[in-house]
Parts: C-alpha cells; sequence; structure tokens
C-alpha cells in the first residue's frame, strides 16, 4: 500500500477482490493497470492466478463481475473470449482479469474470483463434517 | 503446499536432468506464451524449503518404497510417458509415428531425438482431432521464417526444411460437434500463412441448428467451423487461398482399419478407413459406429493422435491398467496412507495448464487436510532428502540441482541467441551433465 503514496490520491481506486474462501480482499489500485497487474503488485492471495502472465494464453485470471459493472466494460475481444471459453465456472458477466484494465468509474467495484472444481469439492466435504 | 504450511519442505524428483515435463517438452514451440509458467515454477523452486533433484529416476534409482520411509508424504505427478495404440496392422509400418514421438523429436525430448521422421511425402494423415493433432499439422505446414524464431530444435527445423509435405488431413472417428480441440488452435489453424483449409461443407450443412442452444465455447467452435466451410471468401481472400502453396483439411467419420504398403512391403501408402455413423448416447455423448462402407487415403505420413498413456511406476503402487491411472481419491491413493497423485497419472491425460494446476491444488488441499486432522503422524520425524542421498549414492546416482539446471538454461539461452532464438535446446542428457561438471 506504501507503494502508491507517489502517486495522487485522485489516480487511485479502490478494488475488492471476493476470494475462493469468501474472504474479501481490498486493494488499491492505479487507473489504467489490469485487474491482473492489481493482483500481483498488491500480492494478493489467490492461488494460481495469472499463470500466463497476461499473454491470453491461459484462464487462471478469470474473474466474475456484477452485470451492472459488466456492462460497462470495454467490448471483449474474440482471443479473450476464446480463452475465456476453457474457463472453469464460466457465467454471463465473466471476464479475464488480464484483459479489463481499471477506469476511475471502478472506484469501490467488486469482483468475485471463480471457485473451481477442488474448491467445490472442499466446500461439500466441509458441508459433509457440518452435518455429521 | 509451501504457502499454506509454513513447516513444510518439499523435495522434487524428476527422471531427466532438466525440470517442467510438458511444458517444456509437450507446448509448441511457436506458443512461447503458454511456458510463462515456467517463473512461476521457477520462483517455487527457488524458495528455501524447496529443493530439485534431476537425474533420478524413481522406481530404479531410488524406489516409492524407500521414499516413503524418507518422506511424511509422496506424491507422484509423473504424467503419461507412453501413447495409446491403434491396435490395426501395419501400425509399424515405416512412416508411422505416435504423435507424442513426434512433438518430442520437434521439441527436443531426448529419447525422442534419432526419431528422424520421414518427411518426403506429399500428403500427411493426422489420426485424431485434439490440439496435439492440430500442433502437429501447424508444425508442418508453418511457414520456416516463422519456426526459425522459436525453440524449435535444429535438427528438427533443418529436417522441415527438406520437408515436402504439403497436405495435412486431420481424420477423426466421429463429427464436428465432437471434436477436441479448442478454438484458439483451430483459429491459428484458420489463419496459417500460406497454407488453405479444406473444409467439406457437406460435413457443415444443418449444423448451426444442432448448436443454437449449446454451451457457448462448443457453439463458437462449430461456428467458425462452419463459417471456415461454408462462407465464400471476399475476393482478396479467394487470391490469398488460391495462392497458398499447401493445404490442411479436417475429415470426419473415418475410422483407421489399416495401414497399407507400398509394393515392397515397407513403408505406408495410405490408410484404409471404416466409415462411421454416429450413435447418440446418453448424456449428448455419440459413439462412431461402422456403416460398412471403407475409404482409401493415400499418405505417405501417418501420425497417431489417439492420446497419451499414463505406465505404471512401481511394484508398491497400484495401477488402474484399463483406465491407465493410480486408483485414488481425490488424489489420495487408494490402499497407500501417504501416498498421493496429481495431474495426468490421476486424472487422465486430457487437460491444460488451468486443468492440472487446480487438480493439484486439489492434491495439495488433500495433503494439507491430512496433516492438519494427524493422518499423516508427523510425530516420527523424517529424514528427508538426508536418506535418500545415501542411497543415490550407494547406486552410483549423481542428482541434479536446481542450480546446476540453471547453468544448463544459461548454456541454452546462449546458443539461441545466436540464431536468434529463444533457446537452442540441448537434447543429449550425457552432454547436459558434462556441462554441470557431473
Amino acid at each position: 500500500l506504501f507503494a502508491n503514496l507517489s502517486y495522487s490520491s485522485a489516480d487511485q481506486v479502490t478494488v475488492h477482490f471476493i476470494n475462493r474462501d469468501g474472504e474479501r480482499l481490498t486493494a488499491t489500485a492505479k487507473e489504467g493497470q489490469s485487474l491482473l497487474e492489481v493482483v500481483i503488485n498488491q500480492n494478493l492471495s489467490i492461488d494460481g492466478f495469472g499463470a500466463c502472465e497476461g499473454t491470453l494464453a491461459c484462464s487462471t485470471c478469470h474473474l466474475i463481475f456484477e452485470k451492472s459493472t459488466f456492462q460497462k466494460l470495454d467490448a471483449i475481444s474474440d482471443e479473450e473470449l476464446d480463452m475465456l471459453d476453457l474457463a472453469y465456472g464460466l457465467t454471463d458477466t465473466s471476464r479475464l482479469g488480464c484483459q479489463v484494465c481499471i477506469k476511475k468509474s471502478m472506484d469501490g467495484l467488486t469482483v468475485r474470483v471463480p471457485v473451481d472444481v477442488s474448491d467445490i469439492r472442499t466446500q461439500l466435504e466441509v458441508g459433509k463434517q457440518n452435518k455429521q | 503446499l509451501l504457502q499454506h504450511h509454513g513447516g513444510a519442505q518439499v523435495d522434487i524428483y524428476e527422471k531427466l536432468p532438466v525440470p517442467f515435463g510438458l511444458v517444456r517438452f509437450g507446448v509448441a514451440p511457436d506458443h512461447p506464451e503458454v511456458k510463462n509458467v515456467i517463473n512461476a515454477f521457477t520462483q517455487t523452486a527457488r524458495s528455501e524449503r524447496c529443493a530439485y533433484y534431476g537425474n533420478v529416476t524413481v522406481g530404479r534409482d531410488v524406489t516409492v518404497t524407500e521414499l516413503q520411509q524418507a518422506y511424511h508424504a509422496v506424491v507422484l505427478s509423473y504424467g503419461a510417458e507412453d501413447n495409446r495404440v491403434l491396435g490395426i496392422p501395419g501400425e509399424n509400418l515405416s512412416g508411422v509415428y505416435s504423435a507424442r514421438e513426434f512433438v518430442g523429436w520437434y521439441n527436443g525430448l531426448p529419447e525422442n531425438r534419432d526419431l528422424k521422421p520421414d518427411l518426403s511425402c506429399e500428403t500427411a494423415l493426422i489420426l485424431g482431432h485434439g490440439n496435439v493433432a492440430l500442433d502437429i499439422a501447424r508444425i508442418l505446414l508453418s511457414p520456416l521464417c516463422l519456426l526459425r524464431k522459436t525453440d524449435i530444435t535444429d535438427g528438427s527445423l533443418a529436417a522441415l526444411a527438406c520437408s515436402k509435405v504439403k497436405r495435412v488431413w486431420l481424420v477423426g472417428r466421429r463429427g464436428p460437434l465432437q471434436v477436441a480441440f479448442t478454438i484458439k488452435e483451430l483459429r491459428e489453424m484458420i489463419n496459417l500463412p500460406g497454407a488453405r483449409p479444406v473444409l467439406d461443407p457437406a460435413d457443415f450443412t444443418g449444423l448451426e441448428n444442432a448448436v443454437k442452444d449449446a454451451p457457448r465455447p462448443r457453439k463458437r467452435l462449430t461456428e467458425l467451423m462452419i463459417k471456415t466451410a461454408l462462407e465464400k471468401p471476399g475476393e482478396k481472400m479467394m487470391e490469398v487461398q488460391a495462392a497458398a502453396p499447401r493445404e490442411w483439411g479436417l475429415k470426419f467419420q473415418r475410422s483407421p482399419q489399416e495401414v497399407l504398403p507400398t509394393a515392397d512391403g515397407r513403408r505406408v501408402r495410405g490408410v484404409r478407413m471404416a466409415l462411421t455413423r454416429l450413435e447418440v448416447r446418453a448424456g449428448d455423448s455419440a459413439k462412431a459406429v461402422p456403416t460398412g462402407d471403407v475409404e482409401e487415403l493415400e499418405c505417405g505420413l501417418v501420425l497417431s493422435s489417439i492420446g497419451y498413456r499414463s505406465l505404471p511406476l512401481d511394484p508398491a503402487v497400484p495401477f488402474d491398467t484399463q483406465r491407465g491411472v493410480i486408483p485414488n481419491s481425490s488424489g489420495r491413493v487408494e490402499g497407500v496412507p501417504g501416498l498421493y497423485c496429481s495431474g495426468w497419472v490421476k486424472r487422465g491425460p486430457t487437460g491444460v495448464i488451468i486443468t492440472t494446476m487446480n487438480d493439484s491444488f486439489d492434491t495439495a488441499q488433500s495433503v494439507l487436510e491430512d496433516l492438519q486432522v494427524g493422518v499423516l503422524d508427523l510425530s516420527t520425524s523424517r529424514e528427508g532428502f538426508g536418506a535418500v542421498e545415501s542411497i543415490l549414492h550407494s547406486r552410483g546416482v549423481r542428482p541434479v540441482s536446481f542450480s546446476d539446471w540453471e547453468k544448463i538454461d544459461a548454456a541454452e539461452v546462449a546458443r539461441g541467441k545466436a540464431a536468434g532464438k529463444p533457446r537452442e535446446k540441448i537434447v543429449d542428457p550425457q552432454e547436459m551433465l558434462r556441462l554441470i561438471g557431473h
């Protein structure tokens, strides 16, 4: 967080990531940064995020947006759609974090990290244990 | 494991001197971005609580039982080093190769370095409709000027420079709706400079209707094939395509019956295929059933791309020969406490990085749970590499460290630089060992 002190606060935006375990991770981001860059720069503990380092060669930076925010995002390219098509838990408001850049209007944005297959299993097991 | 358990020490054993497996030897040379994941792996390997030991063959240099005595938990993630076989006559003729060995050859996998595939014919047949099939088609037909800038081995580049192959058919038993390749790779093939796509419109008429309610990935993939097959290109594109020196196409509902030999009986001259029809089974799956009709396709090169296959490692490890995986439940090997598995040897040999990565997290989760609830007994301390080191020493095996690998890495990068390539892979394990003074 201290790294951002050199920028004026007018450039900065607050973004919330709901992690797979439900924990809310809050980060400050600079306008123009991609959401992947925010996760990496702020060292957010999201397992396996951004394996291909933002080159549209994987879908590990998949994020789910609220409908209202989703509709205001810049148009999605064929290349992004091609990779997004391989993502787990694809929704109608899914995008790849490496392709979405922060705008001032996104202050207070909340995005959700999709739960993948192994997480669903964990949730089911936790559920089973609770019932016992 | 390292991130979620502050006290864990993780040691990685690898048969080859060099790490990374399929990321180095499976991903196509012209897909360098997919290999970026090596940076994350490198960071992990360099962490204090992680050690890499290359040039150690588990099952021979050290047994799984010996590893289990040395470590609280052992995870097997040795993948699929073999391939499925066609099981048809003529499969062993000269000119027939498995996709696995061909990919290994152009990617510098030591055991495939002497493959010397014969590329002197005009037509190649690839059996299979997956991404590996597309990779091979693309490498066979890519303009050399593009390949020259990749980490494809020098030897393969030289062979491809002399290649006469100008036509590649990708042949599958089922139809367009069952293709296993994904849209990015298909799009790349359609846009490949100098190669014209040849899709039979008859295979695609009426298909638009079949996918109108399909999940988006299947729908987009099918629509791209339909468009390529049915849409008449603009004038400029027609000129470009007519001038293309090479071509490739998809053939459907053809099942290989026999690889046909040349007159002298030595090499492949074609493949006889059984034409199939599709029987829809439960849950939208389709099975190819022979109709009785056959067709012969002429070719001088056959690549069988019908799937990889895992092999059993060690008598102490249960193995399901039918499914080709280690029997397990969320990565816990059945009947063997303290033994786990992940990746292709756990789930079967399909999937891209995200699939296998998530799967590994699943196994790691099982290990962490077992540590937490005491299924893994930490009250007995284990020696780890301390115990393994003396075993290896007594067997004359000298492991390669991660910093040793970094010396090999630096040498490969330096050699590649002169040729404008990201690296020139060393394909001889003995040369690798000499380089690090072993």
